[in-house]
């Protein structure tokens, strides 16, 4: 069996207080697949952070989740402004976000190191002007 | 200990979830920092904040979070009282600061977590 099922979603950039809804949506439905809460929760917070990120930094854009046998994809595109240093990105700390984002409690520099912590796979793919696409995988162990 | 101990020991007002006080928690954090909330998985339970917004509720949700304590008198909004329910999470309200309440709750045998970072990075 090999079958996806998958997810998708619009994620808007206009408003902060609604940021987060996908991934909250993602983790009920996981829940309902019966996955195990350990990997429900590594995937749900790192689509939380790239969701975030894509409304705080991109104005917001479109996300997938794809769920196999074996493992679970999250893709986050966007048509933001790009990342013009990916590795700089990467780095504990490092942020561009406004102190408007900061006194929302985000912007700390650490949505892209967790998502890579918390993922098994991790790629960001990103032109300046352009936009990003991040894809990130857990995998189910079997 | 209990969730109810928590509301005693803080002084502090149910917004919502008053059916589970009886309710057993482990740990807890104190942060206004979400991404310092969600960089250490594993069974915090507890969530003081001085922060309001519905990114709180959110981020207590993502950990798998049974209670959010609101330090400093912040007040949630509607709105995040509505997610909270949704997700069978208890809201509390305290007068104190964060420092005092949290030094309350650790002192009690509430303890904070071990930092145990995810391996992969
Ligand atoms: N989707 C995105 N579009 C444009 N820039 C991004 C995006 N995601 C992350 N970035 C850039 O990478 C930096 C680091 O991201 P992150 O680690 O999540 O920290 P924070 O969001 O707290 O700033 C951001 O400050 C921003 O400059
Ligand atoms: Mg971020």
């Amino acid at each position: 069996m090999s079958d996806v099922l998958s997810f998708r979603f619009n994620v808007d950039g206009e408003d902060f207080t609604s940021a987060g809804q996908a991934s909250v949506q993602v983790k009920k439905d996981l829940r309902r697949l019966g996955l195990d809460p350990e990997i429900i929760r590594r995937v749900s917070i790192a689509m939380y952070e790239g969701e975030i990120n894509m409304v705080i930094h991109a104005g917001g854009g479109q996300a997938e989740v794809q769920v196999a046998e074996d493992a679970i994809t999250i893709i986050l595109e966007d048509k933001g402004p790009g990342i013009a240093d990916i590795e700089q990105a990467m780095q504990a700390g490092f942020s561009t976000a406004p102190d408007a984002v900061r006194s929302l409690g985000f912007g700390a520099g650490m949505g892209l190191p967790n998502m890579k912590r918390y993922t098994d796979y991790m790629d960001i793919q990103s032109t300046v002007g352009v936009g990003t696409r991040v894809t990130m995988r857990v995998d189910i162990p079997q | 200990m209990k969730i109810c101990t928590i509301r005693e020991l803080l002084d502090a007002r149910i917004i919502t979830g008053e059916e589970q006080m009886g309710a057993h928690v482990y740990s807890a954090c104190g942060s206004d920092m979400m991404s310092d909330v969600l960089a250490y998985v594993k069974d915090q339970a507890v969530l003081l904040t001085g922060l309001v917004n519905a990114q709180v509720v959110r981020t207590a949700e993502m950990m798998d979070m049974h209670c959010i304590v609101f330090v400093r008198s912040k007040e949630p909004t509607p709105e995040m009282i509505r997610l909270a329910e949704e997700s069978s999470m208890v809201l509390l309200a305290t007068d104190k600061r964060m420092y005092e309440a949290c030094g309350i709750l650790y002192s009690n045998g509430l303890v904070g977590n071990k930092v145990k970072k995810e391996p992969g990075i």
